[in-house]
């Protein structure tokens, strides 16, 4: 259980726009063992997508910087060619599920055939047995054989979405990065969905990185959580830590701000908004909005290790303040 | 029910009266027929199937219900945008189908709509002024200086600081939160006593949308108004409405007030609905939730009898496929459409 699978140090992806610079991903630090979900939760615009996107290597043109250290099982994925990347690791090792992915399916192909592709393309699998592995696949996420044969448009968007979480899983992948994977679909859909994605985690050992804007989302996965803000990680811990002991002023007032519906506090919500990632503030990217913040944070914080795989980048932690 | 109907409406129908009824539904029907190229017949999309309730004035309502329940078909038959196939709208002891004219204009202005996507609801070319000055214009206000104080206070009361700043934006220059800020002061300009708000932070950001839900409950609670809002998230119910109505299928199956509803749910449907859900817990992470199987039934052809039967998991062959259940009062106030209860 202890091996580690993914290590990311350092990892940068700034995009060049017109307004200059967008820091999207502004050095960025976690791993990931063996059969361990991780969840990166964070708002819209701090920089999780732009993460998996990076981790996969599905970039846009406009990069202005990419770097740092990623590596998965030891294998030093940065010193890959696109090439070499491609072959060797997209899909086969690492899956992704982009948001809004049932949404791209081909509507002129039948399903069975999409989820096939990498099999047939990577793999170079015949059709009899590449089938074979889909109707196994088909199973494992609940959706029934006689789907196979079907067009996109004929099934539901809950059975699109287990058909796009197929194509991911068929190839078997050591890691599976989900974007946002639940958040177009219904409470019971959603439900059914995280119900999957916990039995093949069970199953079959595979790791996850889920990422979602949404707390309660993201408890029904998650052993591990990090949290996202203005394109770095203010906090990475164990789930349990931060649904219970949440430690930077962020992570506090994101829990408080969580909607409960069996307890009777009313959630509270986080003043201001976050910063602009072309022209982020220098210090703590959070200062503005923190309720304790001093003079310190003008500062930039360096990630603090409180216990074992527990960080936060926090002054109150830093350097012999305890708050 | 204050109204005297033929008893098997009314025994179909139990639903709370209120004290002092703002607007009430009555064996509301809103269809939609569908045609094949332009002419042909198919059949009829029963997005509001027989639904009866009363709000009160000054309380907050929700509508819940998953997509395609037609909760929103519902809010725009209640704003007048679709004709009801089959029933009636009652406002103020006026039926809404027989409005028009000056009349239906004033109705109009007494019911506010905060849409879902605040981007889509504001027109790009408009600034702020005029976007605010538009409905004013439409009603007869045509003073500016009139125009620009009510303006202005309506801006103060959704919290939008630096008025002077704002009145000159156009849409896209604006937050996702400061856009919804906006439809709604649109929607409070006229005074109206009732707004409808139809899923009005499902398009926003985690914590944005608490402080959206907090404004649109004490803006409802300073002006006594009615609120009725759309969602699909149970988990914000309890701290910004009074009253719950749980729809499926164009139906509502559940109505009661909100801790009575979530603490002791009735309806199998909503007690799937509730089991599906949890507070924040690391062990969430361990357990697999229950979940009807199935998918919500097409609302062209909706099964016989109960229309959850297919997926309920107390069903009761002979009973719930063929007979369409109506709403009883297994506890006192709270009303849910279920055989189980007889």
């Amino acid at each position: 259980m202890s091996d580690t699978l993914l290590e990311v140090k350092d990892l940068r992806l700034h995009y060049q726009t017109r307004n200059g610079v967008a820091r999207a991903v502004d050095g960025v630090s976690f791993d990931i063992r063996r059969n361990e979900a991780l969840v990166v939760l964070g708002e819209s615009g701090c920089g999780k997508s732009s993460l998996a996107r990076a981790l996969m290597r599905v970039l846009p043109r406009n990069i202005n910087h990419f770097g740092g250290q990623v590596s998965l099982a030891g294998q030093d994925l940065m010193a890959l060619s696109d090439e070499q990347f491609r072959r060797q690791i997209q899909w086969s090792r690492i899956a992704l599920v982009m948001q809004a992915a049932m949404n791209a399916l081909n509507p002129v192909v039948r399903v069975g055939e999409q989820v096939a592709e990498p099999l047939r393309v990577h793999r170079g699998w015949n059709k009899k047995r590449a089938m074979e592995k889909v109707a196994s696949t088909f199973q494992k996420v609940g959706v029934s054989q006689d789907f196979i044969g079907r067009y996109p448009f004929e099934l539901s968007g809950g059975m699109r979405q287990r058909v796009v979480l197929a194509m991911a899983l068929v190839t078997e992948p050591e890691l599976v990065i989900l974007d946002e994977p639940t958040s177009a679909l219904d409470v019971l859909t959603q439900a059914s969905i995280m119900n999957v994605l916990k039995r093949i985690k069970q199953a079959d050992g595979t790791s996850f990185m889920l990422i979602t804007h949404d707390v309660a989302t993201s408890s029904e996965l998650a052993d591990r959580v990090a949290l996202m803000y203005a394109g770095q990680m203010v906090e990475v811990s164990d789930a349990r830590d931060f649904f219970h002991d949440p430690a930077h002023p962020y992570s506090k007032l994101l829990m408080d701000s969580v909607p409960r519906l069996h307890q009777p506090q009313p959630p509270v919500h986080i003043p201001g908004e976050p910063p602009n990632l072309h022209n982020p503030p220098s210090g703590c990217r959070f200062a503005d909005r923190c309720p304790s913040r001093f003079e310190r944070c003008s500062r930039d914080p360096q990630p603090v290790t409180l216990k074992a795989r527990r960080q936060v980048s926090c002054w109150l932690y830093g350097e012999g303040h305890h708050g | 029910m204050a109204e005297v109907k033929d008893s098997t409406a009314q025994r179909r129908y139990a639903t709370a009266s209120v004290a002092t009824p703002l607007l009430r539904a009555r064996d509301l029907h809103t269809w939609f027929e569908l045609r094949q190229f332009g002419f042909l017949r198919v059949g009829s999309v029963r997005a509001v199937d027989g639904v009866e309730f009363e709000l009160g004035r000054g309380e907050s309502v929700a509508f819940v219900g998953e997509s395609g329940c037609g909760k929103s078909s519902l809010a725009r038959t209640l704003l007048g945008l679709n004709r009801p196939t089959d029933g009636d709208v009652i406002f103020d002891g006026q039926r809404l189908s027989e409005l028009s004219g000056a009349a239906r204009q004033s109705y109009l202005a007494s019911v506010g709509y905060v849409q879902q996507d605040p981007f889509g609801a504001l027109p790009p070319f408009m600034d702020v002024r005029r976007l605010l000055a538009e409905p004013l214009i439409v009603h007869g206000v045509r003073d500016r200086k009139t125009q620009d104080e009510r303006i202005r206070q309506v801006l103060n009361e959704v919290r939008l600081t630096r008025v002077d700043e704002i009145l000159g934006k156009f849409p896209h220059m604006l937050s996702g939160g400061q856009q919804q800020r906006i439809v709604i002061a649109r929607a409070l300009i006229l005074e109206p006593n009732l707004i409808i708000a139809d899923e009005p932070v499902s398009m926003l950001d985690a914590s944005v949308r608490v402080e959206i839900l907090n404004l649109l409950r004490s803006i409802q609670q300073k002006r006594e108004l009615t609120l009725a809002f759309i969602t699909h998230d149970l988990s914000t119910v309890r701290h910004f409405a009074d009253r719950i109505f749980v729809m499926y299928a164009g139906r509502i199956v559940e109505e009661a007030p909100v801790n009575e509803l979530l603490d002791h749910p009735q309806h199998p449907y909503t007690q799937a609905l509730l089991a599906s859900i949890a507070d924040v817990d690391a062990d969430n992470a361990l357990v697999q939730r229950e979940v009807p199987g199935g998918e919500p039934p097409s609302l062209l052809n909706p099964p016989s009898g109960c229309r959850f039967h297919p997926r309920c998991p107390h069903a009761m062959k002979g009973i719930c496929d063929v007979r369409d259940p109506y709403s009883l009062e297994p506890r006192p106030g709270h009303y849910s459409a279920c055989w189980l209860h007889e």
